[in-house]
């Protein structure tokens, strides 16, 4: 589903990754964990589309196509999503907007007509339950006043409604407490699918003892420098980071 | 400064036309009054940059104009266009060119003493309460448009509430301007006695694309624990002139809601003026809006006279193509008036590199126990916003559209009257450049 080659990117003239190469399937769950500063999120906003990041060499393809030809929201319709590590505020806008019109985009790119209003809103609520959220939230600003732990619920809650083929996690898990995050996790899992992937990235093994990876990628110094099963994620627990990159450098 | 004697004379023949026709012309005091204040006009004229309230607002458009008073029959406006402003539940007053058409008016009967009608009526049934008020709230800032204002005004709305009394309804009045270089001058006054409550909107609108001046005037008299929530709609022609001002005196422990929404117009000056007393509450909200080559000016004043007075105000503007606003926001602490706490805060988006504002808060304390504080931004869309827009499929130019939009709704938002809400958001869409907001969505 998604390829990345010997993908190198640098913001402002400074390298920030130097190479990465990733093979996510439809279905597979991968776990991408590094120290702080290693690139992680860079990843994550590059496939998202973010600007400010420029690509010096290598590729991403999303389904055989050139993914980083599609401006975001194309690729959010192609079926792209990324949590947010900091959830975005939007004063003045509420929720149910927000989806609404997220999601009749995401229809109209598939050739769908716009969904009907109440068959929406039974829809979204049936998708609240899924993370455990207040069904009044939907009609509150943006993230507006919301908690940490909210704003990451919220963030799940825009992912179990779109719907997405390849989800990407930033960081879900971090500034949440024991009991969010198993929410969040709960909500991620009933989103696994054979059809689906995800991408989590995160700092501590701890999410992962929630959400099963098939596959645990350590990123250093903008490259993968070890790939595993789930136990690797435990021996870096155990171990921190330091070991994986001498193991590179020698 | 200089006042061409062809303005003098205009404005002086236009006065002298139709002083036998004006409200309470047999009330001695009044023409007092209105020859005191043309007089005045006559030597000082319009404001004049040189004037540092006037400093970013040049009105040599309204000077050049000759301005015509209404003679004739009343002109004849489109019931359509006026119907989705009348507030459902509300009682409403409408002018034509500063002409109260009582035809296409809603006035119920209020009963409990209560008093809503047109100034003229007014000048005849109240003239004693209106002697008592008149002119107080304005006090000595009689000069310029105010001058100008008392000289000519032709009508506008009177309200009195007894003590106690709270008007359960809204009560609305609706400002339609229309024909070219016509001058609807209005003339209002709400007297609030202890302890009343009433929530009151005013509407100015321009439905055709004439090139009309509307200069309104309200003083409020809010006595002691009164509470007034006061909402303004400013939906003028393109090409149309407005100024209107707002002189508000608050009684001790008395509360003044105001919300100011300023869409339409070509030249626009919006004045706010709250003078406070002890334990007074006073929130002041703006939004203003300027697409193509409009000026929008925002001037507010509140004076903080004793202790323990509170005061909020926030005004946000939005300001695309070439337009260009003002906002000027004072406020006085009173060596006396220990206690106070007073924030300010003005928040400008500009959509274009031509778009520009001068944005001039200013605090005056002489007191020295006091929480003051204000803050400005200006600023473009943030990037992140419209990213994390497009992360969920939506494109960058809706993404845009609905950051803009949010921007000015969380004014929208405040206003508590659903059917007002409404309104004001319909004419915000309609305003704001670039929308493809979905109103049944929101």
């Amino acid at each position: 589903m998604l390829v990345v080659e010997n993908l190198h990117v640098s913001v402002e003239n400074t390298a920030i990754l130097n190479g990465i190469n990733l093979n996510v399937r439809a279905g597979e769950v991968h776990a991408i964990m590094g120290p702080n500063g290693s690139g992680k999120s860079t990843l994550a906003h590059v496939v998202a589309g973010r600007e400010g990041y420029t690509v010096t060499s290598g590729k991403v393809t999303y389904d055989h196509a050139d993914l980083l030809a599609m401006p975001p929201e194309e690729r959010a319709r192609e079926g792209v999503f990324l949590a947010f590590q900091y959830p975005i505020e939007i004063p003045g806008v509420s929720n149910i907007y927000l989806l609404k019109t997220a999601v009749n985009a995401i229809r109209k790119h598939r050739g769908l007509g716009e969904l009907d209003a109440m068959d929406f809103i039974g829809f979204v609520k049936s998708k609240t339950k899924l993370v455990d959220m207040d069904e009044q939230l939907l009609y509150r600003a943006v993230n507006e006043g919301f908690s940490g732990g909210e704003k990451k619920r919220n963030e799940i809650l825009q992912m179990a409604v779109l719907e997405p083929r390849l989800a990407i996690l930033d960081e879900t898990d971090s500034g949440l407490d024991i009991d969010a995050l198993k929410v969040v996790s709960n909500g991620v899992n009933a989103l696994r699918s054979k059809d689906r992937a995800f991408i989590l990235v995160t700092h501590y093994q701890r999410l992962l003892d929630y959400i099963k990876p098939d596959f645990v990628h350590v990123l250093a110094g903008g490259r993968i420098v070890k790939s595993g099963d789930a136990a690797l994620a435990v021996e870096l627990e155990l171990r921190g980071y330091g070991w994986t990159e001498q193991q590179v450098e020698a | 400064m200089i006042v061409s004697a062809e303005l003098k004379e205009h404005y002086t023949a236009q006065y002298r036309a139709i002083k036998a026709f004006m409200p309470g012309k047999s009330l001695h005091w009044l023409n007092d009054v209105r020859d005191k204040a043309l007089a005045t006009f006559s030597a000082s004229g319009f404001p004049s940059p040189r004037e540092e309230e006037w400093r970013y607002t040049n009105i040599a458009p309204i000077e050049r104009k000759r301005f015509q008073l209404p003679s004739g029959a009343p002109a004849l406006i489109d019931r359509d266009k006026l119907k989705p402003f009348q507030i459902e539940g509300a009682a409403s007053l409408v002018f034509v060119n500063g002409r109260y058409e009582r035809e296409l008016s809603v006035l119920p009967e209020f009963g409990q003493g209560i008093v809503v009608c047109s100034m003229a009526e007014a000048l005849q049934s109240q003239a004693s309460r209106v002697q008592q008020h008149f002119g107080a709230a304005v006090k000595k800032e009689n000069k310029g448009f105010l001058a100008f204002n008392s000289a000519l005004f032709t009508d506008g709305v009177f309200i009195y509430i007894p003590q106690d009394v709270k008007i359960e309804a809204p009560v609305q009045w609706i400002f339609v301007s229309t024909g070219a270089d016509s001058l609807a001058t209005t003339r209002n006054l709400v007297i609030a006695e202890p302890g009343a409550q009433a929530e009151v909107i005013e509407c100015y609108l321009g439905p055709g694309e004439s090139g009309y001046l509307s200069a309104a005037v309200s003083e409020l008299a809010l006595a002691d624990h009164a509470a007034i929530t006061w909402s303004k709609l400013q939906c003028e022609s393109g090409r149309g002139f407005h100024f209107g001002g707002l002189y508000a005196e608050v009684g001790r422990y008395a509360s003044l809601k105001h919300a100011n929404f300023s869409f339409g117009g070509l030249l626009v000056r919006n004045e706010v003026h709250a003078d406070l007393s002890e334990g007074s509450e006073c929130s002041l909200d703006g939004l203003f809006l300027g697409t193509s080559r409009q000026h929008v000016d925002n001037h507010t004043r509140i004076c903080h006279r004793e202790p323990n007075g509170f005061s909020r105000e926030t005004y946000k503007g939005i300001l695309d193509q070439r337009a260009r606003g003002v906002f000027q926001g004072r406020i006085i602490v009173a060596q006396d008036a220990q206690k106070t706490d007073a924030e300010m805060a003005n928040r400008n988006l500009l959509l274009s590199s031509d778009a520009e504002i001068d944005t001039k808060p200013q605090l005056e304390i002489y007191a020295d126990d006091v929480k003051c504080g204000h803050g400005v931004t200006v600023g473009q869309l943030e990037e992140k916003s419209v990213f994390y827009l497009q992360s969920r499929g939506v494109d960058r130019e809706s993404a845009r559209s609905m950051l803009t939009f949010a921007f000015a709704n969380e004014m929208v938002e405040k206003i508590k009257l659903p059917a007002l809400r409404s309104l004001i958001q319909n004419e915000l869409l309609a305003a704001l450049p670039r929308t493809d907001i979905r109103k049944e969505w929101l």
